[in-house]
């Protein structure tokens, strides 16, 4: 069981989470943390810290693009660094509370990743309960900005790729790029215009729009290969994207919105990747697929000391079903990505159809839970 | 008449009240109106010798789990739901409207108004429930296979589908209300979901059997009448001795219970509809308006397998359906049936994707389905104008009583 006092406080308002470089580290409590990682390995100098702020300084040695992540039980994740390229060094700061955590480095950005644990001593005074819902959200929104940064950045590389004729390259970003788009879509729908116009299909592009965004491109990607043309949607989805970022690290989501967010992007695996419609020229759906497992579970995951207080026996059947979802999505792995759609059984389709069924059946309880009136 | 909403005000049943609510609510017997509930509690499960209602809605489910306590407790939410659904009550405690706005409706309100339209809920595990198909006992049960659920022969001319054949678990909604048949079967399967997955499911429309000898005999869609000399409820020694498993005969979880044989079978429509009525006649064995036997004068008149016709042939062919079905062709094999109509639109030709999707409920099948299937497999002429395409075979356990529920003597 979860000890009471890891409801404590998660830091309000601390975006320093997310920001990297720097100084800062003569803050924390006995310096910056080293963590060494490599392409098999994640040494973290000290597992064991005081409740506070802690920095953690993270060298990629690998020759793979590397995360790294603090997790609270549950996998919520409490910071995290993405895209540590090899060679290179970032400074993670993170406010945690007493607790048992797990730090964890991803290199080639896939998987679990390579797991230690940290354990944090100290005291806090227990949240009351509309501060353990403050936290979620303001948990959320930490993913929010750390997803946004990402996808900012390797949508900028795509469409570089893109305007440069660089056909290859469009193809092997595209679903890299798309990975933060999906992780967080239904922030993004919130926006009205801005999701059809980055991410919408030929067929739902309403009269008197152009068909433009993600899926035009990938279009002319993999349908004609020609991308001689494709310049000004590629600029277009740049503009629109760093729009959505603005918006979206701006945004104040409720624990309600964190909820049906999380139901939501099941709800998108089930009607739109399961069915191979939205990659349907490249047919990389399953990595949106994994993406939208990623978004639903951080969701849950920030929400996860508020529904462990009221609802436990349903946290457990959510953790179960994650995991069930992972085994089996784990299943079609292709290197660091994901087989094709096309690559898929109709029974493979179907097993993943069953797992995802059992998995938003309760997911979609949890929005009555966070409604509840303590 | 009971409505949904009404109910609703009477109180809640629970897993633990429904044989109470059933027997406050409810009335057994051959008379009900259409509208009215059935028992869903007794030494019997309801839906096999209940008068046989006007629509089907049959599923066939995988177990996607290896926990057999997840399958357990399924098998209680499924009990529970099925004695309220049967009640005419929502499949949920809360209801499809009275819950909080948040939260996703625990019925999922399509029958909101409906009464309970005579609904059955009659569950069957097939044999792949017990084995894997590498022989490995799933869920500790093995030792509990009924001999009698060895799986079906390979008959002459089978064109089965593997994936609308089979499955762990069946559950056949029948009622007088298309809609109340699919809202019970929607909502079982959405209780259901991450312990088994559908595996295929078929709508029918139009009983093509009786089973009460106040039901008047219904047609096919080949247009005869069809079930006339069927098992009855008022038969009870046939019954004793043809449909119910009796203490003994296996092992006891299934004493009360019937084995369920299910065989999707389209009809080639077209080319039917061309032939001849002498032909139809001869194939069938049966006059097409009155249903009576070939040479005989009355529905129920026993067809005389004997007769001889002017021309010194068989007036009853040897290769007409009902001599080839008759008991004295199967060493006295009799079963209930109670199948249905289906249509399922067209077929990419053009063709109506239509025929019958028979159910028949018998003491052991080595004895009922399979030695009649076997003659009629090899010589009925009516095989020219019927494919099968679908087969299933459950073992039906005996009704739920007190507070039992399905499966409880099976996993006890």
């Amino acid at each position: 069981m979860r000890p009471t006092n890891l409801l404590a406080l998660l830091t309000l308002g601390s975006l320093a989470a997310c920001s990297s470089g720097g100084s800062g580290a003569e803050q924390a409590a006995g310096g910056p943390i080293a963590v060494k990682a490599t392409d098999t390995g994640c040494e973290v100098a000290r597992t064991q810290v005081d409740a506070g702020t802690s920095v953690f300084a993270i060298t990629n040695g690998g020759q793979k693009v590397t995360e790294f992540y603090v997790y609270a039980p549950g996998d919520r994740v409490m910071a995290e660094v993405e895209n540590i390229a090899p060679g290179l060094s970032r400074n993670l700061h993170v406010e945690l509370p007493a607790g048992t955590y797990e730090t964890a480095c991803k290199p080639g950005m896939t998987g679990k990743g390579i797991r230690g644990q940290l354990t944090v001593s100290g005291s806090a005074a227990p949240l009351t309960d509309d501060a353990a819902l403050l936290a979620a959200t303001d948990s959320y929104s930490r993913y929010v900005k750390s997803q946004t940064a990402a996808l900012e950045e390797k949508t900028a590389e795509f469409v570089a790729a893109v305007k440069a004729g660089d056909v290859a390259k469009s193809k092997a970003l595209f679903p890299v790029a798309r990975t933060y788009w999906e992780r967080i879509e239904p922030v993004a729908e919130i926006f009205g215009d801005l999701d059809p116009r980055t991410d919408g299909r030929e067929e739902v592009t309403e009269e008197g729009l152009k068909f433009g965004g993600f899926h035009k491109i990938e279009q002319d990607l993999w349908q004609t290969g020609d991308i001689s043309k494709s310049g000004p949607i590629a600029d277009q989805l740049m503009a629109d994207v760093k729009e959505v970022v603005t918006k979206a690290n701006a945004e104040k989501l409720s624990p309600l919105q964190l909820a049906n967010g999380a139901k939501a992007l099941l709800d998108e695996v089930a009607s739109g990747k399961i069915t191979g419609e939205e990659d349907r020229y490249s047919h990389t759906d399953l990595w949106d697929f994994n993406a939208n497992i990623d978004g639903s579970k951080a969701a849950i995951a920030s929400l996860r000391p508020v529904l462990e207080e009221r609802d436990p026996a349903l946290v457990k059947t959510l953790d179960t079903e994650f995991a069930n979802v992972d085994a089996t999505l784990g299943k079609h792995r292709a290197g660091d990505g994901w087989k094709l759609h096309t690559d898929l059984s109709q029974a493979d389709l179907k097993e993943l159809t069953d797992a995802i069924n059992a998995l938003a059946e309760p997911i979609s309880r949890v929005a009555a839970v966070v409604a509840k009136k303590a | 008449m009971i409505t949904r909403r009404r109910a609703l005000a009477l109180g809640g049943v629970g897993a633990a009240g429904l044989a109470g609510a059933g027997a406050a609510l409810i009335s057994r017997g051959g008379s009900e109106a259409v509208t009215d509930a059935v028992a869903f509690t007794g030494p019997h499960q309801a839906g096999i010798v209940t008068p046989a209602q006007d629509r089907l809605h049959f599923v066939a489910f995988d177990v996607v789990t290896k926990d057999r306590e997840r399958l357990v407790r399924t098998l209680r939410e499924w009990t529970a739901a099925a004695a309220r659904m049967t009640a005419g009550l929502d499949a949920g405690e809360i209801g499809a409207v009275d819950g909080m706005p948040e939260a996703p409706p625990d019925d999922t309100g399509e029958a909101i108004g409906l009464p309970a339209s005579a609904l059955t809920l009659t569950v069957g595990f097939g044999p792949t429930l017990f084995r894997d198909a590498t022989g490995k006992d799933r869920f500790g049960i093995a030792g509990k296979l009924p001999a009698a659920l060895e799986p079906l022969p390979r008959f002459t001319g089978d064109t089965l589908d593997e994936a609308i054949s089979g499955g762990d678990i069946a559950i056949q909604a029948c009622a007088n209300d298309p809609q109340v048949a699919v809202h019970a079967i929607r909502n079982l399967a959405r209780i259901g979901m991450g312990t088994v997955s559908v595996r295929w499911s078929q709508l029918g429309f139009g009983r093509t059997s009786s089973t009460a000898t106040g039901q008047a005999t219904p047609r096919n869609l080949f247009g005869f009448k069809d079930g006339t000399r069927n098992l009855k409820a008022e038969q009870e020694d046939l019954l004793r001795e043809h449909l119910w498993v009796p203490d003994g005969d296996g092992p006891d979880w299934m004493t009360g219970g019937s084995y369920l044989v299910t065989r999707k079978i389209r009809m080639l429509i077209e080319t039917w509809d061309r032939s001849s009525l002498a032909e139809q006649e001869a194939i069938v064995g049966r006059h097409k308006g009155t249903g009576a036997p070939l040479g005989a004068a009355g529905e129920f008149d026993e067809p005389d397998l004997t007769a001889v016709g002017a021309d010194g042939t068989d007036l009853i062919p040897a290769t007409a359906h009902v001599r080839l079905a008759h008991p004295d062709t199967n060493n006295g094999a009799r079963m209930l049936r109670r199948g249905y109509n289906f249509v399922d639109g067209s077929d990419g030709l053009g063709r109506l994707d239509a025929g019958l999707f028979f159910i028949a409920f018998q003491r052991d099948p080595r004895t009922g389905f399979v030695p009649v299937q076997r003659s009629l497999a090899a010589s009925d002429e009516m095989n020219e104008y019927v494919r099968h395409v679908s087969s299933g075979l459950f073992a039906c356990p005996p009704g739920v009583t007190g507070g039992g529920w399905w499966g409880d003597r099976l996993f006890a």
